[in-house]
């Protein structure tokens, strides 16, 4: 007799630390097993894909450089959007955020570059901040006032930030030396950030302001009533936190720091303000704070891991000479078994084998 | 095995969660057109129980008949192909759809739906079972006992014909609840098995046929309605005597603690809810307050900590007036609120948060700084747990993963703890089991005894008479009249309710009232 089985998935009542690690661990074997499928269809030795990766991310010195200067626009973004996420305010606006930062600092590397440098720097950082601050704002107080949507609201306004820059750049403040190509000028070198231990100065930001994320949202009042807000509503009125003033302090938060990011960029990586300024941090901040469960110091590592992951794909791509695209899938299997493992930390699988009926007809 | 007369036939049912047995050898028989009371203390694997009747969990061994015929649930949808209707005390509806629209949601229809047959056979069902319902009603226009209806409607129209109510007084008013036991009795008389969850005597006693008694994850013993009385079942409940009187500690009654004149309130859509309010509450007394829900119960509480606006009027505490006032000095001034609402967590409580967490929200804004110092609250929530007896894992533990009765200990503790000098508490047993309430009006007693100043809105009448010393009734909003809990009825606290008789109107003063009417 055939027993049919059936499997379905039960939430977890509430899953043991070691094993959610255990079933993240297996995820990225699983993650590389795939990818190895992937790479033998390429006629390439899948051991020799994945060490070249490891070098192209941490091979020599240099590499270890290039992928810190990528893990500090993430950990700086991700942690700005963990303060909104901890608050239920779902912005995905760091993109714009970042473009109105960068565009807030430039206007003082270009026009008004004539402090002395920590001066000019110091004012860069602070204007960055002010204008991603006020652009995450505007989102804010439209939701605060009409109940808009904000993830609808902030998506719509990156293309608004990101089309002004490139409004600049093709036009007011194109480069006149630069041969009629479309570039605005480079920053004058005291609007560079300096370098400490060969790495610009934005690692040493990025470490003080996880530590500093990580008091402000576990041991002050403010991040109290951020967790509380993004809870409940109700709780936090009964409990006379002042709703709207909140709100408005930890988009500002957040939108300052994602200028900050744009700053960053713009004076230590690209020297000058484009429209690849961002580079997709905005969104890949997303992913890196959603696997770093909002946590702060998490956040450090997942978005180092995460930089690694990008260096190493780009690295390969010359060593094999295999196409951007094929590089890429590499990054999205790997993403896509992380990610999924998330359920499976949630929730188990059950097998049953469904007995037969013995029974007859039952009387009614 | 065909067994003529069970309809359902539960065996020696096992069921752990890890270390935590749940249900332990249970049996469980109901029969066609009876309803059966599964009666227990919180934790005593009622609903465990039930969820495995309903295909929810599987149970570790022991077999179940339906019709005499065995079954193995898989998942709830077996379940419900084999005429099992469960209803949680949490609805599963859609807010923004409509109810006809919830009744056929994820049913497998054809392509196209028959609006004309679909609202035919609803309206046939309606009237078959005595459902009261619009079906072309949104949900979130409806009010908690339209919504249990509805819930009721969806699981008949399933093709149920066992039906598993989850505690679903728990959330209603009297009335409603009134209406539900005819729904019941309607169903009995159609055929079909009506299981009941609940911990309430009288309501055991008032609708069901048979009772089983749970305790500790085992069948204690199944009784007939008619051998049994409310001491007998609450002594099988509890597995030892109990005494079901409140008690009423006779105070000095002193001065007054708060005062409340001519207060007016609007809610949102500027229809007036609260209508010149006069009453004041003494340090030692706890002023109970009756009313249909909705009368203005939610917005009086609110009104007094300064969570909704004040129209006119004054509310007056130590000589100062406390309208105009935001939520955190009238809360620092001692006057604390309790409102549990109908679903428990929406107010007061942040549910994924531990208790500490929990605990800080009453406790942060007094401490100087931007920092946050958890150290006190980690020791109140250790006196909180042991005070009211609160069964917890421990002090790091989410609210919402503990069962309601002491979620509801957690919120009354901490505004306990805050000492307050005017405590008002809202429906603070709603859906407690026995022993809990108990424990709460105990709670009560005790701050009165210190002098508070307490003002209770409870919901069952016989509580609200043995409990407290005056008791205000309100109806739409206004006060219909002040009298003394020792020497008043039921029946005439509820022509007040319903505004049948005005004592304020008619110019008359209770004896307690001395306030200056112009």
């Amino acid at each position: 007799m055939i027993m049919p089985i059936t499997i379905r998935a039960i939430k977890k009542s509430e899953p043991g630390r070691m094993k959610a690690a255990l079933i993240r661990i297996g995820a990225m074997i699983l993650a590389l097993a795939a990818s190895s499928l992937f790479i033998l269809l390429l006629r390439l030795n899948p051991i020799d894909v994945y060490l070249k990766m490891v070098q192209g991310a941490f091979g020599t010195a240099y590499r270890v450089k290039e992928t810190i200067v990528k893990t500090i626009p993430l950990v700086i973004t991700s942690l700005g959007i963990g303060i909104a996420f901890k608050m239920q305010f779902w912005n995905i606006g760091g993109e714009g955020q970042i473009a109105m930062g960068a565009f807030a600092a430039s206007y003082f590397a270009l026009y008004m570059n004539d402090m002395p440098k920590p001066v000019l720097l110091l004012v860069m950082i602070l204007a960055s901040m002010l204008a991603g601050g006020l652009w995450a704002l505007i989102p804010a107080f439209f939701k605060a006032q009409w109940g808009t949507n904000e993830t609808i609201v902030t998506l719509m306004m990156n293309y608004i930030a990101l089309k002004w820059v490139m409004f600049l750049q093709y036009g007011p403040w194109r480069d006149p030396n630069s041969l009629g190509f479309p570039k605005i000028a480079n920053f004058p070198e005291n609007a560079v950030l300096p370098k400490l231990l060969g790495v610009h100065i934005g690692w040493v930001f990025a470490l003080i302001l996880v530590v500093a994320v990580y008091i402000f949202i576990n041991h002050t009042k403010k991040g109290y009533e951020i967790a509380v807000i993004g809870e409940s509503i109700n709780t936090a009125r009964y409990a006379g936190i002042n709703i709207k003033k909140t709100i408005l302090i930890a988009i500002m938060l957040r939108g300052g720091l994602c200028g900050l990011v744009g700053m960053i960029q713009a004076s230590a990586v690209n020297y000058t303000l484009s429209v690849e300024i961002t580079g997709g941090v905005g969104y890949t901040a997303i992913i890196t704070a959603w696997l770093a469960a909002l946590s702060a110091p998490l956040i450090l590592i997942v978005s180092f891991l995460f930089a690694a992951l990008l260096e190493g794909g780009s690295y390969i791509q010359t060593v094999f000479g295999i196409p951007q695209s094929a590089a890429e899938i590499l990054q999205g299997l790997i993403l896509f078994f992380v990610l999924g493992s998330e359920f499976f930390v949630r929730y188990k699988f059950v097998f049953a084998i469904k007995h037969p009926t013995t029974a007859g007809k039952g009387a009614s | 095995m065909i067994m003529e007369n069970n309809y359902i036939s539960m065996k020696n049912i096992n069921k752990s969660f890890g270390k935590v047995v749940a249900n332990r050898n249970v049996n469980l028989s109901v029969s066609q057109g009876e309803i059966h009371a599964l009666l227990g203390e919180n934790g005593s694997g009622k609903s465990t129980l039930m969820n495995m009747l309903s295909g929810v969990y599987t149970p570790d061994s022991g077999s179940i008949f339906i019709k005499g015929e065995e079954v193995q649930f898989a998942a709830p949808k077996d379940a419900i192909k084999a005429g099992i209707g469960m209803i949680y005390q949490h609805f599963k509806l859609i807010d923004v759809l409509t109810a006809k629209e919830n009744i056929i949601l994820g049913q497998k229809n054809s392509f196209f739906l028959n609006e004309k047959a679909l609202s035919e056979k609803i309206r046939e069902m309606t009237v078959r079972f005595g459902l009261d319902i619009d079906p072309d009603k949104k949900v979130y226009n409806m009010s908690v006992g339209e919504k249990q209806t509805l819930e009721i409607l969806k699981v008949l129209y399933r093709g149920a014909e066992i039906l598993i109510l989850d505690e679903p007084t728990a959330v209603l008013t009297p009335q409603e609840t009134e209406k539900l036991f005819k729904i019941m009795r309607k169903m009995k008389e159609e055929g079909c098995a009506v299981i009941f969850i609940t911990h309430k005597m009288n309501e055991v006693m008032e609708v069901a046929d048979r009772i089983t008694v749970l305790r500790k994850g085992e069948t204690v013993k199944t009784v007939e309605k008619s051998a049994t009385n409310p001491k007998h079942l609450a002594e099988l409940m509890m597995g030892c005597p109990v005494d079901l009187s409140i008690k009423r500690i006779e105070t000095e009654k002193s001065k007054v603690a708060i005062e409340v004149r001519n207060l007016s309130a609007v809610n949102v859509e500027g229809v007036e809810v609260l209508k010149g309010m006069n009453f004041e509450i003494y340090s030692g007394e706890i002023l109970g307050v009756a009313g249909i829900a909705g009368s203005g119960q939610k917005e009086l509480c609110e009104a007094i900590v300064g969570l909704h606006p004040v129209k006119q009027g004054e509310i007056i505490f130590n000589g100062e007036n406390l309208v105009g006032k935001s939520p955190a000095e009238i809360i620092t001034k001692g006057i604390s609120l309790s409102f549990i609402p109908e679903d428990r967590l929406g107010m007061g409580l942040v549910a994924s948060m531990d208790i500490v967490n929990n605990v800080v929200l009453k406790l942060y804004q007094k401490q100087k700084g931007i920092f946050i110092n958890r150290k006190p609250a980690e020791q109140k929530s250790m006196e909180i747990i042991e005070r009211l007896s609160i069964q917890t894992p421990g002090i790091k533990h989410p609210v919402r993963m503990l069962s309601g009765g002491n979620i509801q200990k957690v919120l009354l503790g901490r505004e306990l703890d805050s000492k307050p000098q005017v405590l008002i508490t809202a429906y603070p047993v709603r859906g407690l089991d026995v022993n809990s309430c108990y424990t709460i009006y105990d709670l009560l007693n005790e701050e009165k005894q210190k002098g508070v100043a307490v003002l209770y809105i409870g919901e069952d009448l016989d509580v609200l008479l043995e409990l407290c010393d005056r008791i205000m009734v309100i109806c739409a909003g206004e006060i219909t009249g002040i009298v003394d809990a020792r020497d008043t009825t039921k029946e005439t606290i509820g022509l007040m309710m319903t505004g049948a008789v005005n004592l304020n109107r008619e110019g008359e003063k209770s004896e307690y009232d001395n306030a200056n009417y112009n």
